[in-house]
């Protein structure tokens, strides 16, 4: 009888993080997605960097709303806690979630569809409070669940697999995100996981909201010669504008400085997110030249890709909030709601 | 790196690789998925067609598929090939229908085979069929050569082994017993077409140390000591008996002498036991049965009292790390009332006179080509132990299928170097989506423990055979730990998009996408490191969206079809691989593939 599990079977010389767990512990279940899907290869980067950042599984929660990306963290660390929210409330979720228990690392998976459209608000919400969390849009420019009509994220002029051009402004999720104050903006491609992985522990790491917009071939309604998202088009426009090493806390940097204007940013964590390239007179640091850079590029084609923006200073929704260092999970419930005794004395001030 | 050439049948038999560990390159991948069908009849035919005797090797072999089995790699311990091989031969149905045709007609061409042992029957299996009339010389009154003279009935079970011989004899084999043949001038004066030699490696090796001459009575040559018990000439040993040597031929001989009386036996090694030449089962198995395997004991003389042998002199060895050099502690007394000396065999030709043209080695080895058997001597074929000294049972059935498309050349005037070559059948295993034809699940079950007679029990009669075989829950385990190497991974380049679907799938991390390079740097740099230099590493030709390469480590691929089963191009399939092995009579001349979808 076949069989399409993947088998127990481990190579011989599979290697331990420091927890002793090897890659194959941080896998989930199968995947349902239609093969070949840039989405599964995305699972498989957002899994090795949780196996290499050594996060125990346990202490990850991961999130989504609806379409196909929401179906994938389901196959990624099933170890870790989950909640699949209606379409597009992801983002309010993970933020109460976040607000409850501060010490879990959230990883928010969407699609084009979850988060430009239907969720659209919620999103610029989540970027507002910048709430701590790893937020990845697997954008594939269709609405791969539904057949394949066009997403938001769709470029004016990508036909459909029947032919059709689009002819609405796509929503740039990257730029959308500059505007509203967001701290850590990247964009990368399902197909290039030596960039995705370092972004992805560098998001782990960053204090404050990670958009990470991920260029996610559609196989089945988006990977054909006319469309703007396919594995060829994506290969042939895709520029590496960035191109960063993530280096964990106790780790000496020992990195090449290029003559390409490295520089270096250092996490909250000890961590450092080492550039070792950028444009000239490009500075990761200063948004207004990053928004300048991305509208100069933004009609000549072009895939720009790499940690594109990076701000370590602002506060994230608990400093903002000023809550308790102490996760609320945490606080005995008789301090957290003292009863209606004390509603009663609090509301006795204001009369 | 050189693009991997998938056309050239080598390629995929070496990846299967039990069949190209196996001298005979037996299929055994098929008759094992045959066996889990319950088609026992059909797996044995599968075997039969290579190495000719399925029940004697499912008992004998030393297993060379083993070692190699891609599951050892895995889990440590690779399938119980030789068990599994066994279980299709006891419980196989009828097969006469199913044998070779043997024609009416003779094709008028007369073959001499000097020996009936495994290397000549292979020879006349393959011969018959084809017309040719067989005559077989056999010294002894019964056939077999060292599989009944020096494997001891409770190893192999004199049916078991007469069953298996007498298909071939019944193929209308001229057999003639009790007729050596004393010289090769007065068999070739008899106009046969041409003469194939199977006569063994007849002659043990001696022991020249002090006292061997004057306690002969008691000091014997192992593997003439093992025929004379198996041909009723010895019943009895004393009960002290010492065995000098530590291959398997040691091993048959301190069991059977543990079953003609022996109680206190010691077999007598000079190094450590990480170079003994027994296989490692049949080192188990005779310490099951309380044989003492003493180590680091170099014989130096026998001692006699009253001209009768009471015991051995040793000099106890310390050896350096790699076990080259050595250093005497001290010389020990061990007694003994028979010695058994099984330190090797050589090989004796005083039949051949040395003037009729077959040339021979400074070893006194006749010359023969390695890839023809023939010697010298056009017409004369050597195989088997005769040919390159002691080997094992399957090598002379490779042997003698060899010699067979030699002599069938010879004899109708084709040159033997020309040859049929292996073509190979590849045939998809796609059913549907997310069917394939095999069981590709892997079964993380543990190899299955042999079954053994009581040890009270089978020291009662000589011919008890020791295991018992696979019970039927045995059986249904162990085939499931086969990993159907022979269901390859085949890619077309052309088809792949690079989306790296393939490689986040494969659960042993063997396939990687990346730019080409030498192959010693490339190994280095894969999904995960290719370390073992003997697996090959595929390479693609260069992918069409980035010209990178497909590569795969062939070493711990389980054959899942997880690849295949994610891959939304249809880039990689599982293809079931059929070598197609040349015998006597297959064509020469025709395409390596024979199909290809």
């Amino acid at each position: 009888m076949p069989s399409i599990s993947k088998p127990v079977a481990t190579h011989p010389s599979l290697q331990r993080n420091e927890l002793g767990l090897t890659i194959r512990d941080y896998e989930g279940s199968m995947s349902t997605l239609c093969a070949g899907c840039g989405h599964d290869s995305i699972t498989a980067a957002v899994t090795r960097a949780f196996w290499e950042l050594s996060i125990a599984p346990h202490q990850i929660a991961k999130l989504s709303g609806i379409g196909c990306s929401s179906k994938t963290p389901t196959y990624f660390v099933s170890g870790a806690h989950g909640f699949n929210s209606a379409h597009g409330r992801m983002p309010a979720i993970a933020t109460g979630a976040a607000a409850a228990n501060r010490d879990l690392v959230y990883i928010g998976v969407s699609g084009d569809g979850d988060s430009l459209s239907i969720g659209l608000g919620q999103l610029c919400h989540a970027i507002r409070r910048n709430v701590r969390m790893v937020y990845l849009i697997e954008n594939n420019g269709v609405y791969g669940l539904t057949k394949g009509q066009f997403s938001a994220s769709a470029d004016i002029g990508s036909k459909s697999k029947r032919g059709e051009p689009n002819r609405m402004a796509p929503i740039d999720p990257v730029r959308l995100a500059l505007t509203l104050g967001a701290t850590f903006v990247a964009r990368s491609f399902s197909g290039d996981k030596e960039q995705l992985v370092p972004i992805l522990k560098a998001a782990v790491a960053h204090r404050g909201f990670a958009l990470i917009d991920v260029i996610s071939p559609c196989v089945t309604f988006n990977d054909h010669s006319g469309s703007t998202k396919s594995y060829l088009q994506t290969r042939k426009h895709m520029i590496r504008a960035t191109e960063t090493d993530f280096v964990p806390p106790a780790n000496e940097i020992l990195a090449h400085i290029s003559s390409n204007g490295a520089t270096s940013v250092t996490l909250h964590d000890g961590s450092v997110v080492h550039f070792r390239s950028v444009p000239l007179g490009y500075d990761p640091k200063d948004r207004a030249k990053v928004s300048t850079y991305l509208d100069r590029h933004q009609d000549s084609g072009e895939i720009l890709t790499g940690l594109l923006y990076l701000d370590e200073s602002a506060p994230d929704m608990h400093e903002l909030s000023q809550t308790s260092e102490v996760p609320l999970v945490h606080i005995p419930y008789e301090t957290l709601c003292p009863g209606s005794k004390a509603l009663e004395e609090l509301q006795e001030e204001f009369r | 790196m050189k693009n991997t050439d998938v056309r050239d049948p080598a390629y995929f038999h070496k990846v299967v690789d039990c069949q190209w560990a196996c001298p005979a390159h037996t299929n055994v991948p098929e008759y094992i998925r045959l066996i889990a069908q319950g088609k026992y009849t059909e797996a044995y035919i599968v075997n039969r067609e290579s190495n000719v005797f399925p029940a004697i090797l499912g008992r004998t072999c030393d297993r060379p598929c083993e070692p190699a089995c891609r599951r050892g790699r895995l889990d440590g311990k690779p399938v119980a090939i030789c068990r599994l091989k066994r279980v299709a031969a006891d419980l196989r149905g009828e097969i006469s229908h199913l044998l070779p045709k043997i024609p009416k007609e003779s094709n008028g061409k007369r073959i001499a085979l000097i020996g009936a042992g495994p290397a000549s029957l292979t020879v006349a299996n393959d011969l018959r069929p084809l017309g040719y009339q067989v005559t077989l010389f056999e010294k002894q009154d019964k056939p077999g050569g060292l599989m009944r003279s020096n494997i001891p009935s409770f190893r192999l079970p004199e049916k078991v082994l007469d069953d298996e011989v007498n298909i071939i004899l019944e193929m209308g084999v001229d057999i003639r017993y009790n007729s050596p043949v004393s010289s090769l001038r007065s068999l070739l004066n008899e106009k046969y077409d041409a003469v194939f030699a199977g006569t063994g490696a007849p002659r043990g090796k001696d022991l020249e140390i002090p006292g061997r001459r004057e306690a002969a009575a008691n000091i014997h040559i192992g593997i003439d000591w093992l025929e004379s018990v198996a041909f009723g000439h010895i019943d009895s040993i004393g009960k002290r008996v010492l065995i000098i040597g530590v291959g398997n031929t040691a091993m048959d001989c301190c069991r059977t002498s543990r079953r003609l009386g022996g109680t206190d036996i010691k077999v007598m090694a000079r190094r450590p036991r990480a170079y003994f030449k027994a296989s490692p089962w049949e080192l188990d198995d005779a310490e099951e049965e309380g044989i003492d395997i003493v180590i680091n004991h170099a014989p130096k003389r026998f001692v006699l009292e009253n001209g009768r042998l009471t015991g051995m002199e040793f000099e106890r060895l310390e050896w350096d790390a790699e076990a080259k050099k050595s250093r005497v502690i001290d010389t020990i007394f061990l007694p003994a009332d028979d010695v058994i000396l099984a330190i090797g065999q050589d090989n004796a030709f005083p039949w051949i006179e040395r003037d009729l043209g077959i040339q021979f080695n400074k070893w006194d080895m006749p010359v023969v080509d390695e890839t023809t058997f023939e010697s010298t001597l056009g017409g004369v074929f050597f195989g088997g132990d005769a040919a390159f000294g002691p080997k094992n049972i399957i090598w002379a059935v490779a042997h003698g299928h060899a010699a067979a498309i030699s002599i069938h050349n010879y004899c109708q005037g084709l040159p033997v170097t020309v040859r049929p070559q292996p073509r190979m059948s590849l045939i998809t295993q796609k059913m549907g989506i997310s069917e394939w034809s095999y069981h590709n699940d892997y079964n993380p079950a543990a190899r299955q423990k042999m079954q053994h007679v009581d040890l009270m029990r089978r020291f009662e009669q000589l011919n008890i055979e020791v295991e018992l075989g696979f019970n039927p829950e045995q059986t249904a385990r162990e085939v499931q730990r086969c990993l159907n190497c022979d269901v390859q991974t085949v890619f077309a380049e052309k088809r792949c998009i690079e989306c790296d679907a393939c490689i986040d799938i494969c659960p042993v991390q063997c396939l990687t996408i990346t730019a080409d390079g030498e192959e010693k740097e490339v190994r280095a740099r894969l999904s995960a490191p290719a370390v073992n230099p003997d697996q090959a590493l595929f390479a693609s030709a260069p992918l069409p969206q980035t010209g990178r390469l497909m590569f795969k480590d062939e070493d711990v691929c389980v054959h899942c079809g997880l690849c295949a089963e994610r891959c939304p191009t249809a880039a990689w399939d599982m293809q079931k691989f059929d070598l197609i092995i040349p015998y006597a009579g297959s064509p020469c001349s025709t395409p390596s593939v024979a199909m290809h979808q």
